[in-house]
């Protein structure tokens, strides 16, 4: 397979880590003298920018978490001046209120080469025809693979996510020969590939690109048995780039870590120490080439193990594992983040909802099922259908506005749910 | 070729450089750009072992030569050309150009002196023809021609030079730019610092930005040239938004 860039897929560890720390040094100068949260946080812990004298400085550097992103809605994150952004996408959080993610001309120049490196390592070419289904908008997902895509020379049809027949039907008539998508959308192609009999044979698919949702091997070898092809996983998050911070290669022995544009440490999420090589822990990325918003040690939340021995594929950077799990409560469904604290605080704004509820996920015919359980109270419960009908229509509405995907909605009598405790969240997919 | 990690050095009680690292591959042309007082000239001076770092390493060739003695990393093969050319204006160009071999031992001098000199009149014709003039009665280009000539007299593998456009019209700019990339392209590894960073970011891949003794930019020539923060600052471009907004 090509290496979209070899001079910086196959650096030597010590030329790697010249260029990460110099990198690192100015991202931090950078990040203290424009960022007014780093510089306050800097100042709190009684750190300045030369404090930074080798890779291992890192380590006294402030994290930066999800919530911190949020309080700086919408621009207090940003390094440049507005007039410098050329694209602003956002994800969501916690409290309803995302990140808000900005991007210089050379952060879009550089995102794009990092997909093209990711899209290369799987296999991608000048010779294929890309279909990207993930949604093209807020989230990075659509947009980062496609100029990725395009930046390597594929042709790329934009085809956003649903409508699931015409996918296939372009997929047949356009020659599609990589899918682009979450894992599980994959799966639903599949299935309704095979629900309208159309043979496989009379597709030119050979390459699945998966990313934005949990992808255990197993699922793996679900989609490619299914579709027939090779299935290779990447890693982005939106707060940090979207797509393109780490991909697999031919391999599939892990994901390469662009290293020289993101530091990669794991740490244990209690004790925030730490984790060595091999060992789980939760992934933390410094951007280190960033210009409209660099984040100094960003909690991804996401648990994987790190090893930096280099691959057969001839790339020296480091590989990380498919992810194995979250260090905090946020649902992955239908590749859309959720947080169960966002349908609470919609819950509570809602007159006759008890502030009880559980979120129930399950897979099917491979597509992710979202239902609320709400308590109500018992006025409501025994007033007219029509006001029931119109309180199950307002939450959902308020759902999707939130989180944009539609749950289905089940009414409960009070006290049904409260007897639950923490269990809210009850996820039936085997992930 | 060059690699400097987290390099701090002062002028007496000033801090000039504040943790630079940087680096310079073989065969590379890289530009340092900053404006006055940014601790341009204190690198290269570190760097050519006029000043010795307060802390930090310098590895030049595979070695550490943090204070190492000027001379000797002449001889390990690094050459500077100091800003403001520095010659001995009344001596002959000719007399200039040899107290550049001045580290070469005494038996093989007369011999790869001879060739050395050939090759910087090769270079710059115009020095053969005034080879005998004084070097304080040439113009700012042909001074500039005679320092860098006489930096090249020690065959330098690295040759740093300190704001080589000071003082110049814009057309010798273009020709002793034009000189510095011939030298590059015959296997020279060149590292220049200037406040202009058009000419420097015409011949450099690769550049940094300093501002007061903290690099804040890295990358691409092309990509620096293209940064608005570079273009503001350095390229004399924005300023009527600036203005306006």
């Amino acid at each position: 397979m090509p290496i979209w860039n070899r001079r910086c897929e196959t650096m030597s560890r010590q030329d790697m880590e010249q260029l990460q720390l110099e990198r690192l040094q100015l991202t931090v100068n950078r990040a203290y003298r424009n960022v007014r949260f780093y510089h306050r946080r800097f100042e709190k812990l009684g750190i300045e920018p030369e404090d930074v004298s080798a890779l291992s400085d890192l380590r006294r550097l402030p994290f930066t978490t999800k919530e911190d992103l949020c309080e700086a809605y919408p621009y207090e994150m940003f390094s440049v001046p507005l007039r410098e952004i050329v694209r602003i996408h956002s994800s969501s959080g916690a409290s309803g209120q995302g990140a808000v993610i900005g991007y210089t001309r050379n952060d879009l120049r550089t995102w794009s080469d990092l997909v093209a490196r990711v899209v290369s390592a799987a296999g991608v070419t000048r010779e294929d025809v890309l279909q990207v289904t993930f949604d093209y908008g807020l989230f990075t997902g659509g947009f980062g693979l496609h100029y990725g895509a395009e930046r390597v020379g594929a042709s790329v049809i934009p085809a956003s996510g649903g409508n699931t027949e015409r996918q296939i039907r372009i997929m047949k008539d356009f020659k599609t020969t990589v899918l682009v998508g979450t894992p599980s959308y994959a799966l639903h192609i599949a299935e309704v590939m095979e629900r309208m009999g159309i043979d496989r044979s009379a597709f030119s698919l050979r390459l699945g690109l998966f990313g934005g949702e949990p992808f255990p091997e197993h699922l793996r070898q679900e989609i490619e048995d299914r579709l027939q092809i090779i299935a290779t996983d990447n890693y982005g998050i939106s707060d940090v780039m979207g797509p393109g911070i780490a991909g697999e290669c031919e391999h599939k022995c892990g994901l390469h870590v662009n290293e020289d544009h993101f530091l990669a440490e794991l740490i244990d999420p209690d004790t925030l120490e730490p984790v060595p090589y091999g060992e789980q822990g939760e992934l933390v990325l410094t951007t280190i080439t960033k210009q409209g918003i660099p984040l100094l040690r960003y909690r991804t939340r996401d648990l994987t193990t790190l090893n930096p021995e280099p691959c057969e594929c001839g790339r020296t950077n480091m590989r990380m594992s498919k992810i194995s799990g979250r260090t905090d409560d946020m649902l992955i469904i239908r590749g859309v983040n959720v947080y169960p604290s966002q349908i609470e605080s919609i819950l509570f704004e809602i007159e006759g909802v008890e502030p009880h509820y559980q979120i129930i996920i399950d897979r099917v015919a491979a597509m992710d099922e979202f239902t609320i359980l709400v308590e109500v109270s018992t006025e409501i419960l025994t007033d007219q259908m029509r006001r029931l009908v119109e309180l199950e229509e307002k939450i959902r509405a308020r759902v999707h506005a939130m989180v944009g995907l539609t749950p289905k909605l089940k009414l409960v009598e009070p006290k049904t749910l409260q007897s639950l405790g923490t269990q809210r969240v009850v996820d039936n997919r085997n992930l | 070729m060059l690699r400097l990690t987290s390099v701090v050095a002062a002028y007496g009680r000033i801090t000039a450089l504040r943790k630079v690292s940087m680096h310079v591959g073989v065969g590379e042309i890289v530009a340092v750009i900053g404006a006055n007082g940014a601790g341009k000239t204190t690198l290269l001076d570190t760097i050519s072992g006029v000043l010795s770092p307060q802390s930090g390493s310098i590895n030049f060739d595979g070695r550490e030569v943090a204070g190492l003695s000027p001379e000797r990393l002449v001889q390990m093969g690094m050459s500077h050309v100091p800003q403001g050319r520095q010659l001995f204006p009344d001596m002959t160009v000719y007399e200039n150009l040899v107290l550049g071999a001045y580290r070469r031992s005494r038996a093989d001098k007369r011999a790869q002196m001879r060739e050395d000199l050939e090759r910087v009149y090769s270079i710059f014709p115009r020095l053969e023809e005034r080879h005998t003039q004084l070097a304080g009665t040439l113009s700012g280009g042909e001074q500039q021609m005679v320092a860098i000539g006489r930096a090249l007299m020690s065959r330098p593998k690295l040759l740093l030079l300190d704001e080589p456009s000071m003082g110049l019209a814009p057309l010798v700019i273009r020709d002793i730019f034009k000189i510095i990339s011939t030298l590059h392209k015959e296997g020279t590894t060149v590292l220049v610092v200037e406040q202009n960073a058009k000419a420097a970011f015409s011949i450099a891949q690769r550049g940094y930005v300093i501002e007061t003794g903290r690099v804040i930019l890295e990358g691409t020539a092309h990509e620096l040239e293209r940064n608005p923060e570079v273009q503001r600052a350095y390229l004399g471009k924005g300023y009527k938004q600036i203005i306006e907004s």
